[in-house]
């Protein structure tokens, strides 16, 4: 007998063996993760260049309304199409994962139903799929920075630490609108909004710098300003600065979110099979 | 003893389905939510008391299932719509959790619910058979291992790589069907898939999970209506009866009580392995029967026939004034009638040990419908001493009367119970 573990199904054990199985069905993450971009880039002639001209497009306009007709001021003397990219990423990371994310679960509906593992395996997969996006777009700022003649500096081997964050931040919010879309079937309506609403009160067509200095900790209470704020960081170097203070309470709202996430996930996920 | 790969003890799961009103989505919103709570605070200030009552009704789907199946067994199980066989399967394969009651489990659970599941349209067969594999619990390795088998087995190999949304329906089911019959689990839940596919293909399928249960020791639960497949496929059987298991070593048997139209569950019940509620000190109850007018095991009465409940007693403790009730409820669990020993001045005269107490009812007076019966043995004015919910479930039918079977099912008036009267035509004055 290859197994001789004894498996207890019993009302609310299932906590106690979540995260070990989270581990055993990895496989069925990166074939989940896969499954997604493979067909997400079958069949569509626009698959690739939709993740170069989103990003780009955007870009544009932010950089003619905020930096040309505004006049607000870049960071530094960064080039102002740059710094707006520079959020840019970020943003679009953040928000396709939690649009991605929150429909997740009801259009895998069939495997739920149908199969056990870890449910949260779903929304998190989903995010990798935003994740090549992110890389996608990543290689065209490259080029934008040649493009700009623009040199990074040392900072910028420190954007592996801001990706993750934020991939947690994403991660975080995207699970618990997740949990509630499955459970208020209208929710999917209040995600675009939200979506919407969050680029206008994200830093990401102005620095945040031109927030006035008493407002910036109430302002970082938004976690993607501390994860653009980092962005701009290790991608401007020298020319932006961080506002440390802001940067933590960003962290840790973040952090409060990603918590926040999971329980309500893990919560609401023993009945997703009934309610789904 | 380190034989038996899957105990199941009393599972029970409950689902709550709400009454909306109809023509309303069964999803709920957050605009009800929040239209509902203000609501509800409203006519919570204006009258408390009404705001205990809501819409919301708790169903059983399981209500008591036991069972021990050995390493190697193939078992069937069979029961009508709505029994609880799929109910079943989703709690063994862990989709959705009991409510109450534990299983415990020797090794590794594949469960195929649905034939090709997760299969994506626009994949080729060679990846879906990646996918699905890993949504089955099939690692990479093993898949790759694997992987020419299961082409042979499916029969495909021209198409590996086209879309699958391109396959035929046959083809289709023999991908999905060869992908999880290379699953390598110790147990195996397979619910009515093999509806589809053809004939030849649903034999080599059913050979396959003999041989995989002979030769390797594999233990399969197999959800099937069809009855010949159960029979030459299995060797054990549970029948599920409105969400409560008869365990049966011989598969014959379990199809003769799920044919034999009147026996619904065990008649009479026995309670020796069900624990059911309270203390049980002093005195518990043993079994259970419901009889028609000749004395045989039924559970399906006409209006108006005879009924006659035969109740097993253990008592300990004479010292104690014993009460025997049986609650007969509705569908929805309401009491609709109590039958109380003390009420009735019954003198039943208890012995120490066993007691056999018979109930007669000389007429049903309950409206057609399904009724329940949950015995009770109880201490004057105590709670109940021990008390089994939903022992036995009956239905009340169509009486039959001069003119016919009635049809009062169809006025739909809600009625439930039957007030005995006398109509006739009187001379004279109102008096």
């Amino acid at each position: 007998m290859k197994n001789e573990n004894i498996l207890v199904i019993e009302a609310g054990r299932a906590e106690k063996h979540y995260w070990v199985d989270l581990w055993r069905y990895r496989e069925l993450f990166y074939i989940l993760s896969w499954r997604d971009i493979a067909v997400r880039y079958k069949q569509t002639v626009i698959g690739v260049l939709w993740a170069i001209l989103r990003p780009l497009l955007t870009m544009a306009v932010f950089t003619v309304i905020f930096g040309k007709l505004a006049k607000l001021p870049s960071d530094g003397n960064a080039p102002y199409a740059i710094m707006v990219y520079a959020a840019m990423l970020p943003w679009q990371f953040f928000s396709s994962s939690v649009s991605e994310a929150s429909n997740s679960l009801i259009s895998n509906t069939q495997l739920i139903t149908k199969v056990y593992f870890p449910r949260i395996i779903i929304p998190i997969s989903s995010l990798v799929t935003s994740f090549i996006d992110f890389l996608i777009s990543f290689a065209i700022l490259v080029l934008l920075m040649v493009y700009f003649r623009f040199t990074p500096s040392w900072n910028v081997f420190f954007l592996p630490f801001f990706v993750l964050i934020a991939f947690l931040a994403a991660a975080g919010i995207g699970l618990f609108i997740t949990a509630l879309n499955v459970k208020y079937r209208d929710f999917r309506y209040i995600v675009p909004f939200i979506v919407q609403f969050g680029l206008y009160i994200s830093p990401v067509g102005f620095s945040s710098s031109i927030v006035p200095e008493k407002y910036r900790l109430l302002y970082s209470l938004n976690p993607m300003v501390g994860v653009i704020d980092g962005f701009r960081w290790a991608i401007l170097g020298g020319e932006a600065t961080i506002y440390l203070p802001g940067f933590l309470m960003s962290i840790g709202v973040m952090l409060g979110f990603l918590v926040l996430g999971i329980y309500k996930f893990r919560k609401m996920e023993k009945t997703f099979a009934d309610v789904i | 003893m380190s034989d038996v790969v899957i105990k199941a003890e009393g599972i029970g799961k409950s689902y709550l389905i709400g009454h909306e009103p109809k023509g309303k989505d069964k999803y709920v919103a957050l605009r009800d939510v929040i239209a509902d709570k203000t609501k509800g605070l409203w006519s919570k200030i204006r009258n408390p008391s009404l705001y205990e009552h809501k819409d919301i009704e708790e169903f059983w789907a399981l209500k008591d299932v036991s069972f021990e199946v050995k390493r190697g067994d193939r078992v069937g199980i069979i029961g009508r719509n709505g029994a609880g066989k799929s109910t079943l399967l989703k709690v063994l394969s862990r989709i959705t959790e009991p409510t109450r009651g534990r299983v415990s489990i020797k090794g590794r659970v594949a469960s195929l619910l649905e034939v090709g599941t997760g299969f994506h349209p626009e994949l080729t067969g060679r990846e879906n058979i990646y996918l699905n594999g890993a949504i089955l619990g099939m690692t990479r390795q093993e898949i790759k291992r694997k992987f020419d088998e299961i082409v042979d087995f499916a029969e495909v190999e021209k198409f590996l790589d086209t879309p699958v949304k391109r396959f035929s329906s046959g083809m289709y089911v023999r991908l999905a069907f060869a992908v999880a019959a290379h699953l390598d689990p110790e147990i195996l839940l397979v619910d009515e898939v093999l509806a589809v596919g053809d004939i030849g293909f649903q034999k080599k399928c059913l050979e396959r999970m003999q041989s995989v249960s002979n030769d390797e020791g594999r233990t399969v639960f197999f959800v099937s209506h069809n009855l010949d497949a159960i029979v030459s496929l299995c060797s054990k059987c549970i029948l599920l009866v409105d969400g409560n298991s008869i365990f049966f070593d011989k598969v014959g048997s379990a199809i003769d009580a799920y044919t034999t139209n009147n026996l619904t569950v065990k008649n009479p019940v026995n309670f020796e392995n069900v624990k059911g509620f309270g203390d049980m000190i002093g005195g518990r109850l043993l079994e259970f029967g419901v009889f028609d007018a000749k004395g045989a095991p039924a559970s399906s009465f006409s209006m108006w026939d005879v009924m006659q409940l035969t109740l097993g007693v253990f008592i300990e403790n004479l010292k104690i004034r014993w009460q025997i009730s049986i609650a007969v409820m509705d569908k929805s669990q309401r009491v609709v009638s109590i039958l109380n020993s003390e009420w009735s001045d019954a003198d039943l005269n208890l012995k120490a040990g066993k007691n056999i107490i018979r109930v007669s009812i000389p007429k049903m007076d309950l409206f057609p419908g399904t009724y329940s019966l949950t015995p009770m043995l109880r201490q004057e004015g105590i709670v109940s001493t021990h008390k089994i919910n939903n022992a036995f479930t009956f239905e009340i039918t169509e009486p039959q009367t001069k003119r016919g079977f009635l049809n009062i099912s169809k006025y739909s008036t809600g009625s439930q119970v039957w007030v005995n009267h006398v109509w006739e035509k009187t001379d004279g004055e109102i008096k």
